[in-house]
């Protein structure tokens, strides 16, 4: 069975020319860079060419780009570096429907005495600006908005929060791990200070991050030892992720048009034809600015374990925002603050595209879904009563 | 991804008996729309109204909730309603060949909606069921002060699944009855219930070491005590320890989890000895292997 991979914003296949370009930095140039000699120095060029490309998909300068393990460790090492920079401020803002490696953070924070203002989203999942410009003063540390959001695609306007932040002289951080790659972003003209990045989530694979850190923001280590990094993150770089990264951000950046149209192309036909097919869905965050290969889909009376369930025993691999799921029992803390009924919560699945799904795959989906649906539905009491009344 | 066995993926791949029986004897619904999981059992009796003779039932649920609802059905055919009424979570956990444990609550679901369809057989006062508000209540409960305002679930239900399946934390709690899985704020009332159940097994039965014992019994035994005494004991603290060999008197463990590699291992070994020596046998030395 050939499988339909459609959960990509859980993480993403490894290009091949990606994984060519870090092949040999394993068993032939294994030098470490920050040897003084031959063999690690032409890992040390590598590296610095990786960053270099890092940077020219942001539109930063190299200098201003840390590698780090992962996006949690860019999102951790952002919060707490403001709080060390600034011990007087004990307030730090972020948002309701955050990834787990900001909003554990926060949530941690308060426990240590800090306040934490976790901004509402709308219906949409669309964040409320006029609370996030009512909540930034004076004890402000730093403000950290994700730039999309990892379930819906709901992607903020990020800009015109770094500039609320900004005009009060707070520290701005971005968790950008869904939108790079995906959206233009140039750092060259905007006011973030912090930016973090994923690897494996723009086809490089897993195991590297990136802190983009502005030049000139003051700054305190997560990670302290050597020199590493000009001593911005000390441990032995991982210099085959690194470089595998680079070529990942240079192949991004040439494909960015590809994500906007022929990603986005293949996601709005698959939604078109799911909404046409399937009665009583609804797509989360469907009305905002969005990802262009995400698409977060409610079916109303079935549950979406089940669902998903049933997709993978047909070899299409997608995610879901259900409780069940997740081994919690409320539906996902995304969908809730935007106040989806439970009645859709829990009957929610994601699809996340990339630039290798091809229109058969998405013919495959809108195919095989519908049934499934009707399928759980008529074991349901509820989707029988529904359907009753069809 | 979880984990189920082949028997729960069959029950949910091919449920038996979805539907319902319009001129069905007996109707138990559980659970709502909005707890994210509810089934519908009906029951149809014999002539003599005593032995069940056909299940449906409908369920909106996750894979276990699915297939213990299939399971449940397939149970109860045949029995009279008494014989039906012994039938377990635990049994129908073990007809699937075992759930996930943050699942179980799925298995309470089924024993409950059986219980509340003969008990309004019988004439039972049984609340009206609601699913129409944002949360809850998971499962009908008829008497008693409700504990977990979320899923609406009350303290002699939870008294009850407690008991039953010998819940020693609160966590596990939440896996079997939803009870604390929402905003959290019952869970130092569950930990008093738990602490209250426990203390009554205690006070009924003191358990005491058998005289003799056969080598058959002694493993049952031994394996009963590191299931009900010693493994709760490690989930609290993020721990587990895994039964690897019995050879005689030795009993050869290895630890897993935040037990794995811990510097105070050798101390949870010694622990574990002195718990089976109480409980099973004098003699019993505990080894630590790495497997």
């Amino acid at each position: 069975m050939k499988e339909i991979y459609l959960d990509n914003n859980a993480t993403t296949k490894v290009d091949e020319a990606v994984f060519e370009e870090m092949r040999p930095y394993f068993c032939e140039l294994y030098g470490n860079p920050s040897s003084m000699h031959f063999f690690g120095g032409q890992v040390q060029q590598k590296v610095d060419e990786a960053r270099k490309r890092v940077a020219a998909l942001l539109g930063a300068s190299p200098d201003e780009i840390i590698f780090t393990a992962c996006g949690t460790e860019s999102d951790n090492a952002a919060i707490r570096s403001a709080l060390e920079v600034f011990p007087e401020k004990r307030h730090v803002i972020t948002s309701r429907v955050e990834h787990p490696a900001v909003l554990t953070q926060c949530r941690n924070l308060t426990q240590k005495g800090y306040r934490v203002t976790e901004i509402g989203v709308d219906s949409e999942g669309q964040l409320d600006m006029a609370e996030l410009k009512a909540a930034v003063d004076a004890d402000t540390a730093i403000v950290s908005l994700m730039y999309a959001n990892n379930e819906t695609g709901v992607i903020f306007p990020i800009e015109e929060a770094a500039a609320i932040a900004k005009a009060k002289g707070v520290l701005f951080h971005t968790d950008a791990v869904q939108a790079v790659g995906k959206v233009p972003i140039n750092l060259a003209a905007s006011k973030i200070d912090l930016l973090s990045l994923s690897g494996h989530k723009l086809h490089a694979p897993k195991g590297i991050g990136v802190l983009y850190l502005r030049r000139g923001t003051p700054f305190r280590p997560f990670m302290v030892g050597g020199h590493q990094e000009k001593s911005r993150r000390a441990g032995t770089e991982n210099a085959a992720a690194i470089i595998a990264l680079g070529k990942a951000c240079e192949l991004a950046g040439q494909n960015m048009a590809i994500e906007n149209t022929q990603v986005k192309a293949l996601r709005d036909r698959l939604q078109t034809e799911l909404m046409a097919r399937i009665p009583h869905a609804r797509i989360n965050g469907g009305a905002a600015e969005r990802l262009p290969n995400t698409l977060n889909i409610a079916f109303e009376f079935v549950e979406g374990e089940a669902i998903l369930l049933l997709l993978n025993e047909l070899g299409i691999c997608a995610s879901s925002g259900s409780a069940c799921t997740s081994g919690s029992l409320e539906p996902s803390h995304v969908l809730r603050a935007m106040g989806v009924p439970f009645t859709c919560a829990h009957g929610s699945i994601r699809f996340s595209l990339s630039r290798y799904t091809t229109a058969g795959e998405i013919d495959t989906v809108i195919r095989e879904l519908p049934p499934i649906i009707a399928h759980l539905r008529q074991m349901s009491p509820f989707g029988r009563e529904f359907l009753k009344k069809q | 991804m979880w984990d189920y066995t082949p028997t729960v993926k069959e029950h949910f791949l091919n449920p038996r008996n979805v539907g319902d029986i319009p001129d069905a004897d007996a109707v138990g619904e559980v659970g709502s729309l909005a707890c994210g999981d509810a089934l519908k059992l009906y029951l149809k009796l014999d002539d003599d109204k005593d032995k069940i003779v056909d299940a449906k039932f409908q369920t909106f649920g996750c894979a276990s909730a699915i297939a213990s609802s299939s399971a449940l059905t397939e149970m109860v055919k045949g029995k009279t309603l008494d014989e039906a009424l012994a039938i377990s979570n635990q049994d129908i956990a073990e007809f699937l060949g075992g759930l996930p444990e943050e699942k179980m609550h799925c298995s309470v679901m089924g024993q409950e909606a059986l219980e509340v369809a003969i008990a309004k057989y019988r004439g039972h006062e049984v609340k009206p069921h609601d699913h129409d508000h944002d949360h809850g209540p998971a499962y009908p409960d008829q008497e008693g002060t409700i504990v977990c305002k979320c899923f609406g679930i009350t303290d002699v239900f939870l008294k009850k699944v407690i008991e039953t399946n010998k819940l020693t934390t609160a966590e596990q709690v939440t896996h079997f009855t939803k009870a604390g899985g929402g905003c959290g704020g019952c869970i130092p009332r569950i930990k008093e219930l738990i602490a209250e159940v426990m203390g009554k097994q205690e006070s009924e039965e003191p358990r005491k070491r058998p005289e003799k014992l056969s080598n058959m019994k002694k493993m049952q035994m031994i394996q009963e005590v590191l299931e009900r005494d010693i493994r709760p004991l490690l989930w609290a603290d993020g721990g587990d320890l895994e039964l690897i060999d019995i050879d005689g008197p030795k009993v050869q463990v290895a630890f897993r989890k935040a037990c794995a590699g811990c510097s105070s291992s050798g101390f949870t070994s010694r622990v574990v000895e002195q718990k089976l020596r109480d409980l099973v046998a004098e003699d019993i030395v505990v080894e630590e292997v790495a497997a």
